[in-house]
């Protein structure tokens, strides 16, 4: 119990030191690879919760394929590092203060829980692997996987639509 | 066994530095990779209950969110490239010629 404590507090101050890292940095570039970080730490919390596929999915479709591309579009557009005070500078201050209730209001909600928590008992073998995912996605979730196609042909065909230049 | 409320604890956290990075910054894709991280500490919550539930079907739904925040990725980018060809700026305090 006391190692699986320490690790996941190891794990956890990885995970919100690289979400501190990607908010608090000036260049795109750094903040992109503190994300990637995140991504990998919230990968090893899924081996831990006894989900190998989405892990492994985690590392390939968001640390691998979204990271790289958001490190595409900072290239390309230049890694400028906005300084200007902004428009309205009020605004800083408020999100801080308005940050800080949403983080002590979730806090006390998870201290004064008045519902049954799940008792997290014994799981099989085989709980989370591909072929359990694969037998729920092929029969009770058929639907939204063909509408995830259909999302993913739509949003390819945006993305093009939106970068053509006028020829 | 963990109890489950650490999981939430996490997820509540990351989800706040989340959205205080939507609030805070102005680059447009720092702003993008802080609703990603939104989308992460949701998945998370889905992963944890999945596992402590015993049913698989935070994890399928999980997969679902993963395959939308790839697309809604693709399609973000695009328009922050669009949006750079016409302004030249990536900082979202330019982007106001619909105010009033």
């Amino acid at each position: 119990m006391t190692q699986q404590i320490l690790l996941f507090l190891a794990l956890a101050v990885v995970a919100i030191a690289s979400a501190l890292g990607m908010l608090l940095n000036r260049h795109a570039v750094y903040a992109a690879l503190f994300l990637v970080i995140n991504f990998g730490t919230v990968a090893v919390f899924y081996l831990l919760l006894g989900a190998p596929f989405i892990a492994m999915a985690q590392v390939t479709v968001y640390a691998g394929a979204i990271m790289v591309l958001f490190l595409f579009v900072i290239m390309l557009l230049g890694t400028e590092v906005i300084k200007n005070k902004p428009r309205q500078t009020w605004q800083r201050p408020v999100a801080f203060v308005l940050g800080a209730i949403l983080v002590i209001e979730a806090g006390y909600l998870l201290l004064v829980q008045v519902g049954a928590l799940p008792p997290g008992g014994q799981i099989e073998p085989a709980f989370g692997g591909p072929v359990m995912v694969g037998d729920l996605l092929f029969s009770k979730y058929l639907l939204p996987f063909e509408v995830t196609s259909v999302l993913l042909l739509v949003a390819m065909v945006g993305a093009i639509v939106l970068t053509r230049r006028k020829a | 066994m963990l109890p489950i409320t650490y999981y939430l604890g996490l997820s509540a956290i990351l989800f706040t530095i989340g959205a205080l990075g939507v609030l805070v910054r102005r680059n447009a894709i720092i702003i993008f990779m802080s609703v990603e991280l939104m989308l992460n500490a949701a998945n998370l919550v889905f992963v944890a209950y999945a596992r402590y539930l015993n049913s698989m079907n935070g994890q399928i739904i999980v997969f679902f969110i993963m395959a939308v925040a790839a697309a809604e990725v693709a399609v973000g980018l695009a328009l922050i490239v669009a949006i750079f060809h016409t302004k030249h700026s990536i900082d979202v305090d330019e982007i106001s010629n619909l105010k009033g």
